[in-house]
């Protein structure tokens, strides 16, 4: 099982200088991004550009990641 | 009839797709049960695909979009996104712009 602690330390290493926030059960997570990495992409890119950091794990260990991308406040 | 082009078919005759977890009557998890309440929310008519009774259609629609996860939305051969997008769009008011005049 993957801990929200794991999720958030993936996508921090895949996305340097974001801020990223995970909450959630071992099935079901929750995260809040915000990276300049998002500047200029449409929400589907920057979906993709989270779930890439995430990789197979996002196949096999993660049912559920609800994303919310923002650019940094 | 490979997987690639049975997706483009479904996407290009329907002008709503939505590839879930379960049926539209009957949904098998929170986030598709969510997105179907969404398009009805919209009043659009849509076409609903099982991902869960057709394993090829399940992996197939993941490549086919560079998307790991269920549900999956198509407007006009488009793909719009998952049920986050799908939920920002309703609160926008840009997906009852979308689905408007869709047909299937």
């Amino acid at each position: 099982m993957i801990t929200a602690e794991e999720i958030k330390g993936l996508i921090e290493a895949g996305l340097p200088g974001a801020r990223v926030q995970v909450r959630g059960d071992g099935h079901h997570f929750e995260a809040t991004i915000h990276s300049s990495a998002f500047a200029g992409k449409t929400p589907i890119q920057q979906h993709q550009l989270v779930y890439a950091t995430l990789g197979d794990r996002m196949r096999e260990q993660i049912h559920a990641l609800s994303l919310k991308t923002l650019l940094p406040e | 009839m490979n997987i690639e082009d049975r997706i483009r078919k479904d996407i290009t005759e329907n002008d709503v797709v939505l590839y879930m977890k379960g049926t539209p009557q009957f949904p098998q998890c929170g986030f598709s049960g969510k997105s179907v309440q969404l398009l009805k929310a919209c009043g659009a008519q849509f076409k609903g695909v099982d991902v869960l009774a057709d394993q090829e259609i399940r992996e197939g629609i993941k490549r086919f979009s560079n998307w790991p996860t269920i549900p999956q939305l198509y407007i006009r051969g488009e793909f719009v996104g998952g049920c986050d997008i799908m939920t920002e769009l309703y609160e926008k008011g840009e997906l009852q712009k979308l689905v408007a005049g869709a047909k299937v």
